[in-house]
């Protein structure tokens, strides 16, 4: 007696050909099997969309668990973590105790990174007002994001459990400190794949000084089948690499080549049963589309002016400017999840490269615009309701100045226990907040929310419930949200 | 038909139980009971998969919500089966128990939520004795008999489901904590010591040629299947050349294999491919997937290290055909042999491939616990194959390893040496762990290094000695210290700015007074005119003074300051117009605080940082001074009209000099008067006889720093130093053990947190498994022979079916990593075992198991299946054709270089960098660089190439390699189009394809045909003649493309560019290299099939 699925001889070459992507999940080929062998309508199953899809994408757009409310996510991360208590966070208490030496209650027991003895409290040098009709309250640092404030929701009491960057950072991307988890958009685009057939449905852009210090594990597939890692698009070079062909191929000669290797690889295909070589053609394929899709992506230099002026963009740059202007043409393009890493928020104030002072302002002024201009120029092209915009560091930091050496700059040491990020866009109650810390802007005092909450949040907007977006591995079903996560409810349409 | 077969299709999508890790099983929820009922056949066909275990758990729970009576009658099965812990019973604990006597908590110390748990009990003892539910305390508990019932304040559980627990404790077989291992758990197939099947009988008689054999053909026969004829001879030697030694067969090898018609061709291949040193390169590279190898720490600034000595162990391990049980023990503990040889310790280079962490604020201990525990989850991973790692949170949920137990495996690392060094140059606080290296000198470099150090120490002796001349010199240098003074004249200023609106007063002493105002950041101009020619210096003096705070000199509330930049405008006396910028070539002081180095004020406006004093400095007698020094004298013949600006670019801080002065200079040193530190500043006014020692000795330091008498000793020194580094004695990181009387131990962490450490506990090894040798000590050398002890029911298995995975793309356990109750099932158990057994009774040799599985007919199938069969099983799990899949990410490179003849064959020495576009390094608080290695080491094989976890070299990421931050027992394959663009674009496969290009020409005949030359470029990368139609295709290609080129010389002139040229025109080379690229892009060409 057999036990294997009668399957049309079709739909077992996608089953194949996707074999490791599907098999282990609640989507999928795994799904079907199953209905497949107790005899039941394939249809029946929401989750099903086998019998449109095409035969070796990997990237093909799937259907979501429910409806979703958002189709994408642009992500911008501010890597180093900026400081909550100047941009978002503003109090009156810490302003008063300017200087005076920081309470016992917030030091007992504390592990800092660079603090010793008794630090001295620090009010923000800056000014706050309430903007918009929400009345939300900014720092003078922020003046464009705070005209856009009615379509943001800022959550002031995110929390994390790293205080180094490089594992917050990777806390914050796989919803795990230590390497080796697939990222956000790894787990997204495995979800749900990607609109966009000429270009990857996970794209990740850098500025600022360095890459963000959780390096390429920040946007890693993890275990997940490499196919949904995140996809470097570099402002300098091939936009992504290897993309360019070799100086003196042509495109015509390329176009060439790859009609010889296709057609080499459709005559072995025909003596070889393994529906890989139907890949591996359509990957082929895939690269040659790239070629063109990606620089055309690329080129800004045909935005007009007053998009330029918005976004404060300089074509040939490499800014977070020119980045949150690519994210925008990534979404209309139908890219799934675009993530901005602007690395260089670091301000502890060891000298005036990463002081409060000089060195904040100078990040502000390097991404406020953009961010503001982002989520105004997606509004305008309706895009803003089906896009996620998510905004935010790895940790907050501290109400305390650093003083590290005795430095004489002012400065904040790492902070873990309560930040501020915000979200904006599709399915995002615009004009809200959510959560309080108390009078220095130390602890969560209402409504904590942590990276997992964060994780489901983002993926419930997309349709996907967190504890069913699942891969095996080494004996497990791992998820993004790990055993924790809680949608934030507060923040929703 | 075997369980194994259907376990494929049987979703995951339901799988994990318990509501931690798991998926919900939300549309299970809406199921109708039909489907369940459906669901419970399906899995009573086949128990212990995996997934059965969890469909049967699901709906359990659902039947348990309708209605516990429908359980109990068991109409679901027709029969009352024997009653299942995990099926029947912990569903009912799940809901009624668990919540206080579960995974999180574990009220009266007892938690329900493993058949292990249960049966160990709590603080009240065993909550049961098997057979004897009447006197059971959990049964007691339940009906509330003389002590509380249970659950607690809740209802009771109703009679019928107490019944059926008690069915289940008197139908129960164990007998104490101890006898698990025949539980549900310690009976799962890979806990039982593997034993030698015998060999099934097959109808067919003449196609098994092994014992291998006989077991495929038996599962085939069975499903009514036959196996695939032999592949043709070109095939076979191109997948037994690949899948030996990782390189493609040379046409040489081609034809004498062709050629050989002997019935022993083949195995005398075999023969020749296991003896290449080659052998070893690719049998390493999984096994340095498993050990991690990387060549950097992993984390932020992600440094360098120097361990690929250990790499070069592995290879020769596996060449010298090293049993596995030595290559065991000298990996887990060389270190611990007697008397180990430097090979023993290098190996022990395994556990020192964990990640390590050096970030700031990083707490060590901490640090160090995560290495442990990443040893920990390796060992249990390469040699269990087990996922023990869920342990160290709480007991595992569906192995059978213990909390407890994971925290006793750890201890036998907890005692490994290590220090914790406070780094050079990092804030205050900071440390880090360092655990120990040997340096490996050569006989010639351990000679060498000797001369030298002898000769620096000799020197150094010498620089730190004092002599009477010495003293006398010392005595001149002084005085000129303390006279330079005289060698300065001060300008007088005509003009003094502040930008901020500060007071600014000139005093008699032509010092210039800030007061007033003190603006956050203030910029002073001061000008001044000079007849002196031939200036060679510029000083600036800060000066107390008592209206500032603190004495000054600076502004800010300690008298300190922040000097962003010194700048200097010359103008000849009456041009001011001609006033140009004077350039300096350094600065000197006697001054600063770390971090705010004098230096930085002369960097770029819109550079950072400053200079500032040191806390002592700023308070002490002496003067404070800065000498700039030109890089060129100035001074014109008219006179000099000199503008000094001094800029506090420190936004809200204030922090502007309080009281300076400048001068000039035409002495030829200028920098005399700042030679002393100012710290030493009143031992130089304190008389030679009324130093103390400590002073005297200090100031005498620092002249021997600076007398031109020690200059040919220091110079000497330098050369030297530069020396002992050139010479490139290679490291190596190590494991070695501390001295210890007692049995090592760890203390247990709660939830596995580090900062929550509960009670100690001592060195041992899951209870489940066999038992620790007799013999051993319980230490780590202990562990070690406990690993490969003949009676390990894993370590056989798990090894030869990552030797099996690599030869056919899929394990006889698919999931390598997990032979757990959650991994997958064998497709061949008995071939499994066959080989386990086979492989521990054949001295541990991989090599001897290699061999049995290449000479098989099974190995020996062609690849190429048939519609039916593919169909039939699409995943090649019964074996009915050989294996087909792309090549790892190593052999795709090595593949290209090979073909093209660009590859060096060199064996082992330290990682190379071959081309890597760039800007792919870019860490933050890191300035290196990826330097591209010189000449021929480009061409290396891919498991020599620099891998930067953070940032591993792109080719490789993008064909699956791991960045190696966590032993990986497998690369799952993946088809991109990166992939594509890779191999189509990368300027490494491009060159590839220039060689071949030339190659084709050059070893064919300078009047080939085209045709002929294409069949060589066949043969040359895919070890096969082409057919007609291919024949055809490329032809036509490379007229098209030879047309082409004609007419766009350009195009062809960039094509060939940098490639060599053997003699053919530009267009033809350029031709025959579009076509070599697209050789190397066909899919056969990058796949073993």
């Amino acid at each position: 007696m057999s036990h294997y699925p009668r399957k049309s001889y079709s739909q077992r070459l996608q089953a194949i050909t996707r074999r490791h992507f599907f098999e282990q999940t609640g989507f999928g080929i795994g799904g079907a099997a199953l209905w497949n062998l107790l005899g039941l309508d394939l249809s029946a199953n929401p989750l099903q969309t086998e019998a449109s899809e095409s035969v070796t994408d990997p990237l093909r757009a799937k259907a979501s668990h429910f409806p979703n409310k958002a189709k994408n996510i642009i992500y911008l991360f501010q890597a180093g973590a900026p400081s909550h208590l100047d941009l978002f966070d503003f109090k009156p208490t810490l302003q008063e105790m300017n200087g005076q030496d920081c309470p016992e209650e917030l030091l007992s027991g504390e592990r800092f990174a660079f603090i010793e003895g008794v630090p001295k409290l620090l009010g923000s040098p800056y000014d706050f007002k309430r903007y918009g009709q929400s009345g939300a309250e900014l720092s003078e640092l922020l003046p464009h994001l705070s005209t856009v404030v009615d379509d943001i929701a800022f959550i002031k009491s995110v929390k994390t459990t790293q205080f180094n960057h490089a594992p917050a950072q990777i806390f914050m991307n796989t919803g795990h400190q230590i390497v080796g988890r697939p990222s956000m958009g790894s787990w997204l685009t495995y979800g749900l794949g990607s609109e966009n057939r000429d270009l990857p449905g996970f794209v990740v852009l850098l500025s600022g000084e360095n890459d963000p210090d959780g390096g390429k594990s920040c946007w890693a597939n993890g275990f997940l089948p490499s196919v949904y890692q995140g996809v470097q698009f570099r402002s300098q070079g091939d936009p992504v690499l290897f993309l360019t062909d070799p100086d003196g191929v042509t495109r015509s000669a390329r176009r060439n080549s790859l009609d010889t290797i296709k057609t080499l690889n459709e005559l072995h295909r025909k003596t070889v049963t393994d529906p890989e070589i139907d890949t591996r053609i359509a990957s082929y394929e895939m690269a040659y589309r790239m070629q063109t899709s990606v620089p055309e992506l690329m080129d800004i230099d045909a935005e007009p002016a007053s998009i330029h002026e918005m976004y404060g963009t300089e074509p040939g740059q490499s800014s977070f400017a020119n980045n949150c202007l690519l994210a925008r043409r990534l979404i209309e393009r139908g890219v799934r999840f675009v993530q901005l890493y602007h690395w260089g928020w670091d301000h502890h104030g060891n000298d005036s490269t990463n002081d409060i002072a000089t060195a904040l302002p100078k990040l502000c002024k390097e991404t406020d615009r953009a961010s503001a201009a982002l989520l105004r120029d997606l509004k305008q092209r309706g895009l803003l309701d089906e896009t996620l915009v998510i905004w935010g560091g790895e940790f907050g930091r501290t109400a305390m100045n650093e003083g590290r050496n005795q430095s004489k700059f002012i400065g904040r040491d790492h902070h873990p226990r309560a930040f501020t990020m915000w979200m904006a866009g599709g399915g995002i109650k615009g004009g809200t907040t959510v959560g309080r810390t108390d009078d220095f802007g130390y602890n969560i005092v209402e409504d904590p929310v942590d990276v997992h909450d964060l994780h489901a949040t983002a993926l419930h907007l997309l349709g996907i419930d967190h504890t069913r977006l699942t891969y095996r591995f080494q004996g497990r079903d791992f998820r993004l949200t790990d055993v924790a996560g809680n949608v934030i409810t507060q923040i929703l349409t | 038909m075997t369980a194994a077969l259907s376990d494929r299709f049987v979703p995951r999508l339901f799988h994990d139980s318990e509501k931690t890790h798991c998926n919900s099983v939300a549309w299970a929820d809406s199921a109708s009971v039909e489907t369940v009922h459906i669901l419970l056949n399906y899995s009573s066909m086949w128990r212990r998969t995996s997934c059965t275990l969890a469909i049967i758990f699901s709906a359990s729970l659902i039947l348990n919500a309708l209605d516990h009576e429908h359980l109990l009658n068991s109409t679901w099965s027709g029969q009352v089966d024997a009653i299942e812990f995990n099926r029947d019973i912990l569903p009912i604990f799940e809901n009624s128990c668990t919540v206080c006597h579960g995974p999180a908590i574990q009220e009266a110390g007892l938690r329900l939520d493993t058949e292990i748990a249960v049966l160990v009990g709590g603080i009240s003892g065993h909550t049961f004795i098997p057979g004897e539910s009447e006197d059971s305390l959990l049964v007691k508990h339940l009906l509330g008999q003389n002590v509380p019932q249970m659950p607690f304040n809740e209802t009771p559980l109703p009679p019928k489901t107490i019944a059926l627990i008690r069915s289940w404790i008197d139908s129960s077989k164990l007998t104490s904590f101890k006898t698990t291992t025949s539980s549900e758990n310690a009976s799962h197939w890979a806990y039982v010591k593997p034993e030698r099947p015998p060999l099934p009988e097959v109808h067919t008689t003449d196609w098994a040629r092994n014992p291998i054999d006989r077991f495929v053909l038996s599962t085939l026969e069975g499903e009514n299947l036959s196996p695939s004829p032999e592949a043709s001879s070109a095939t076979l030697l191109r997948r037994l050349t690949l899948d030996l030694t990782g390189l493609p067969p040379t046409v040489q090898e081609l034809d004498a294999f062709l050629a050989d018609s002997s019935p022993t061709a083949y195995e005398a291949t075999v023969e020749r491919l296991l003896a290449s040193p080659h052998y070893g390169e690719r049998w390493a590279r999984p096994w340095l997937d498993l050990a991690r190898y990387a060549d950097t720490d992993g984390y932020e600034k992600d440094l360098p290290r120097t361990i690929w000595k250990y790499r070069d162990w592995v290879i020769k391990a596996f060449n010298d055909e090293m049993s596995f049980k030595q290559f065991t023990i000298e990996q887990i503990a060389g270190d611990m042999l007697p008397n180990p040889t430097i090979d023993q310790q290098i190996a022990t280079g395994f556990h020192r491939n964990t990640l390590s962490n050096k970030e700031g604020g990083v707490d060590d201990e901490e640090a160090r616990w995560e290495t442990l525990v990443d040893r920990v989850n390796t060992t249990a991973s390469v040699w269990l194959g087990s996922t023990i790692a869920c342990a160290q949170c709480h007991t595992h949920k569906f192995d059978p390893f213990s909390h407890e137990e994971y925290y006793k495996l750890l201890a036998f690392f907890n005692n490994v040496d290590y220090e914790i060094e406070i780094p050079d140059g990092l804030a205050q606080g900071e440390s880090w762990v360092v655990e120990p290296e040997l340096t490996l000198p050569t006989s010639e470099q351990a000679i060498q290094r000797q001369v030298i150090s002898e000769e620096l120490d000799r020197l150094r002796n010498t620089l730190e000695t004092n002599t009477p001349e010495l003293d006398t010199a010392q005595y001149i240098w002084e005085s000129e210290v303390n006279q330079a003074d005289n060698t300065w004249t001060i300008l007088t200023p005509i003009e003094h700015k502040s930008e901020g609106g500060a007071t600014l007063t000139r005093l008699r002493d032509d010092s210039i007074l800030a007061s007033g105002l003190n603006p956050e950041a203030d910029t002073y101009t001061i000008t001044a005119t000079t007849e002196f020619r031939g200036i060679t210096g510029i000083r600036l003096e800060l000066l107390e003074d008592t209206s500032l705070p603190a004495n000054g000199p600076g502004r800010d509330e300690e008298g300190n300051f922040f000097l962003s930049k010194f700048d200097v405008l010359i103008a000849p006396i009456g041009s001011p117009r001609l006033s140009t910028t004077l350039s300096f070539t350094d600065v000197m002081t006697n001054d600063w605080q770390a971090g705010y180095e004098v230096t930085r004020a002369l960097r770029e406006a819109q550079e950072a940082g400053g200079w500032a004093l040191s806390e002592k400095g700023s308070k002490t007698q002496g003067t404070t001074q800065s000498v700039f020094l030109p890089t060129s004298p100035f001074g014109f013949d008219v006179g000099t009209h000199i503008t000094v600006r001094l800029a506090h670019n420190m936004k809200r801080a204030s922090r502007n000099i309080g009281r300076f002065r400048l001068s000039i200079t035409t002495d030829g040193d200028p920098t005399t008067i700042v030679q002393v530190p100012i710290s030493l500043h009143s031992t130089l006014k304190t008389p030679l006889a009324n130093r103390t020692t400590k002073e005297a000795s200090e100031l005498a330091s620092v002249h021997r720093t600076l007398t031109p008498l020690l200059q040919p000793i220091r110079d000497r020194i330098q050369i030297l130093e530069t020396r002992l580094v050139d010479l490139e004695i290679p490291t190596a990181m190590i494991i070695r053990e501390r001295e210890l009387d007692d049995r090592p131990s760890a203390r247990m962490r709660f939830r596995g947190t580090f900062t929550l450490p509960g009670r100690k506990v001592f060195a041992d090894v899951p209870n489940v498994l066999h038992p620790f040798p007799d013999g051993q000590e319980l230490n780590r050398l202990g562990l070690a022979h406990w690993l490969v002890d003949d009676d390990n029911p894993l370590v056989g298995r798990v090894t030869v079916n990552r030797l099996w995975e690599n030869l056919f793309g899929r394990g006889l356990v698919e999931t390598s990593e997990d032979f757990g109750t959650e991994g997958a099932t064998p497709t061949h158990q008995n071939l499994l075992d066959w080989l386990a057994v086979e492989f521990v009774e054949g001295n541990w040799s991989p090599k001897k198991i290699l061999r049995t599985i290449v000479t098989s007919s099974t190995y020996r199938q062609d690849s190429r299946g048939h519609e039916a069969l593919q169909n039939r099983d699409p995943y090649n799990l019964l074996l009915a054709r050989g294996p087909r899949f792309r090549v790892e990410a190593e052999m795709v490179r090595d593949i290209a270089l090979s073909v093209s003849g660009l590859l060096n064959r060199k064996i082992g020495g330290p990682s190379v960098h071959p081309y890597q576009p760039d800007g792919v390094w870019n860490r933050p608080y890191s300035d290196d660089q990826w330097i591209m290695s010189d000449g021929i080491d480009r061409y290396r094989r891919g498991l020599y190439t620099f891998v930067r976890r953070t940032a591993p070299y792109p080719s490789m990421t993008t064909f699956d390699a791991p960045s190696r931050e966590f032993t990986q027992a497998r690369r799952i394959n993946t088809n991109t189009p990166l992939q594509a663009l890779t191999t189509l674009n990368d300027p490494v496969f491009f060159e590839a394809a220039q060689h071949l290009a030339a190659r084709i020409f050059r070893e064919t005949d300078p009047r080939a045909t085209i045709a002929a030359r294409i069949r060589h470029a066949f043969r040359l990368v895919l070890s096969r003649e082409p057919n007609h139609n291919e024949l055809n295709a490329l032809t036509q290609f490379y007229r098209q493309e030879l047309a082409r080129l004609d007419s766009n010389l350009v195009s062809a002139g960039h094509i060939v560019s940098g490639g060599p040229n053997p003699g053919l025109s530009t267009t033809e080379l350029a031709a025959w290299t579009m076509l070599s690229n697209v050789m190397l892009n066909l899919d056969e060409t990058i796949t073993k099939e």
